[in-house]
């Protein structure tokens, strides 16, 4: 293949998605600090975050501003540049699960059909599954490399839920792709607008599953251990100022925003409006109809987290590994089991 | 040995049952009381904006008086001073010139009255002890300040507005600390 016979309106068109993409997400993410204050103070009867800006809306643009603004401190005993790597790869990580997202159906621009989706890999759960167990190396760097005991200790913590967790998220997940039989987010997706119902409705079991699990993989409430700040201060970001410890602090929402985003797509059909049939539109107008709808339900599930992070206090270790390896795999087994039975009774 | 009341309850130590140990219900519960706290009425009161209204006991800054006629009514006898348990009040006394009847409504006044309101804990006794009603606690509190300097009050910060001079300060001042 020559140069020549590059399509390189393609790649400028894939360099395009993934630039918006990024920054969307970036610009949703901003917000959604913002909303996790203002959902955390209305669900404690207070008025949350309203000085800065209308309503407080500049808010996270502060916050941002402060962290920029912050002394960069490195220890000296600090592994320098594991110590930069570890925020960076954190935040590379949970922004790379963009890459296989079926935002919509596809664009008709300048005479190109646009497909809304990065890349159409015939693996994309399995891709999206190795970019989310990369997630936990940013963590585990950043401790180890700070040269701090609770540093290590929350790393640690981190590394060990990680793999409890991931094993009933992919025993779940198989059970999914027995009844989908496909690995390809797109088809999931597809499958789910064309046919009638969503995933949920045939895996219930194996969706709360899953949402547990996401949940303990973005390290959020009640699985935030590895930020545990009365056992170990402050977790494994303690060493980390200015944004560096932004980066970290961010991490955890584009990892947040993310799992949202993957749930939508595979338990909840993803960009499909329920009783709307889009081929009465056009195709353009049909496409911005389907991220509109998928936003809606990654903002749903956002604030899912967000109510149970302001809900329920933080699990003891012994309780996290109980319930990891003593309930949801077993649960995650059977709903395998029970759905393995329903595809050879042909319910 | 003798319960000393009736209300104490055994710990349940029974060993959690499977449903119990997925914490889903009770978890679903608990959301429940959040989620009904969202249209709950904030208590909050939006500070700068809107103030607290005080309790008409409420004891607060320092005030000197003056009476009708604009003239200040402390004679200095220090009986505040005396009376101050945190020991914040100090006051210097002169007599009152030819052709000052105008100011000071006794022979013997002030000439320099200073309350330290870091050391301040009003108590309100200097308000109690003052036999001319010449000092009283207003419905406000001192205001932040860079330095300890700063919060060391003087004659100037302390006194009423004149009310027949400056009648609409003094009115303002009435308003707020009377």
């Amino acid at each position: 293949m020559t140069l020549h016979s590059f399509d390189w309106a393609f790649v400028i068109e894939k360099l395009i998605l993934i630039i918006i993409i990024v920054l969307t997400t970036l610009l949703i993410t901003l917000y959604t600090t913002f909303g996790e204050r203002k959902v955390a103070a209305i669900l404690q009867d207070r008025p949350g975050p309203n000085r800065v800006g209308p309503f407080g809306l500049f808010q996270p643009l502060a916050d941002g501003l402060k962290l920029i603004m912050k002394e960069e401190i490195i220890p000296t005993a600090a592994s320098k540049w594991l110590f930069i790597l570890g925020p960076g790869l954190a935040m590379t990580a949970s922004l790379m699960t963009s890459a296989v997202i079926p935002w919509s159906t596809d664009l008709h621009l300048f005479g190109r059909t646009i497909a809304l989706q990065v890349a159409d890999v015939n693996i994309g759960i399995l891709y999206v599954f190795a970019v989310v167990s990369m997630s936990v190396y940013g963590i585990m760097i950043g401790g180890w490399a700070s040269n701090n005991k609770f540093s290590l200790m929350s790393a640690l913590r981190a590394a060990s839920q990680a793999i409890s967790y991931e094993i009933a998220m992919g025993l779940a997940l198989i059970a999914l792709l027995m009844t989908t039989g496909t690995l390809s987010l797109k088809t999931i997706v597809a499958d789910q607008v064309s046919g009638h119902w969503w995933n949920v409705v045939y895996q219930p079991l194996g969706f709360i599953i899953f949402f547990i699990c996401a949940m303990a993989e973005c390290n959020r409430t009640p699985f935030d251990l590895p930020e545990a700040e009365n056992e170990l201060n402050f977790g494994y970001h303690q060493e980390y100022s200015s944004m560096k410890l932004g980066f970290y602090l961010f991490a955890e929402y584009v990892n947040m925003i993310m799992s949202s985003t993957i749930m939508a797509s595979m338990y909840f059909g993803g960009y499909d409006l329920p009783f709307f049939d889009e081929s009465t539109v056009a195709p353009n107008i049909a496409a911005m109809i389907g991220i509109g709808t998928l936003l809606i339900k990654i903002v749903l599930f956002v604030f899912l987290f967000m109510w149970i992070r302001w809900t329920i206090p933080r699990f003891r270790y012994d309780q996290l590994m109980n319930l990891g390896w003593k309930t949801m795999i077993p649960l995650a087994l059977f709903n395998m089991l029970l759905t393995g039975a329903m595809i050879l009774a042909k319910l | 040995m003798q319960a000393l009341t009736h209300q104490s309850i055994a710990v349940n130590r029974k060993p959690m049952t499977f449903w119990e140990r997925l914490y889903l219900i009770n978890i679903i519960k608990g959301m429940m009381i959040t989620f009904s706290h969202m249209f709950k009425k904030q208590p909050t009161i939006r500070y700068p904006e809107q103030k607290r209204e005080f309790s008409p006991v409420f004891r607060g800054l320092h005030v000197l008086n003056r009476d009708e006629e604009g003239r200040e009514k402390c004679t200095a006898c220090g009986l505040c001073a005396v009376a101050c348990p945190a020991e914040a009040i100090t006051m210097e006394a002169a007599e009152r010139m030819e052709g000052e009847e105008n100011l000071y409504k006794e022979e013997k006044y002030a000439a320099k009255y200073e309350i330290n309101m870091l050391r301040c804990i009003f108590c309100g006794l200097c308000e109690e002890a003052c036999p001319k009603d010449a000092i009283y606690l207003s419905e406000t509190f001192a205001p932040a300040n860079y330095t300890r300097k700063g919060f060391i009050y003087d004659k100037n910060d302390l006194l009423i507005p004149n009310p027949i001079s400056e009648a609409t300060a003094f009115a303002e001042a009435k308003g707020v600390q009377a």
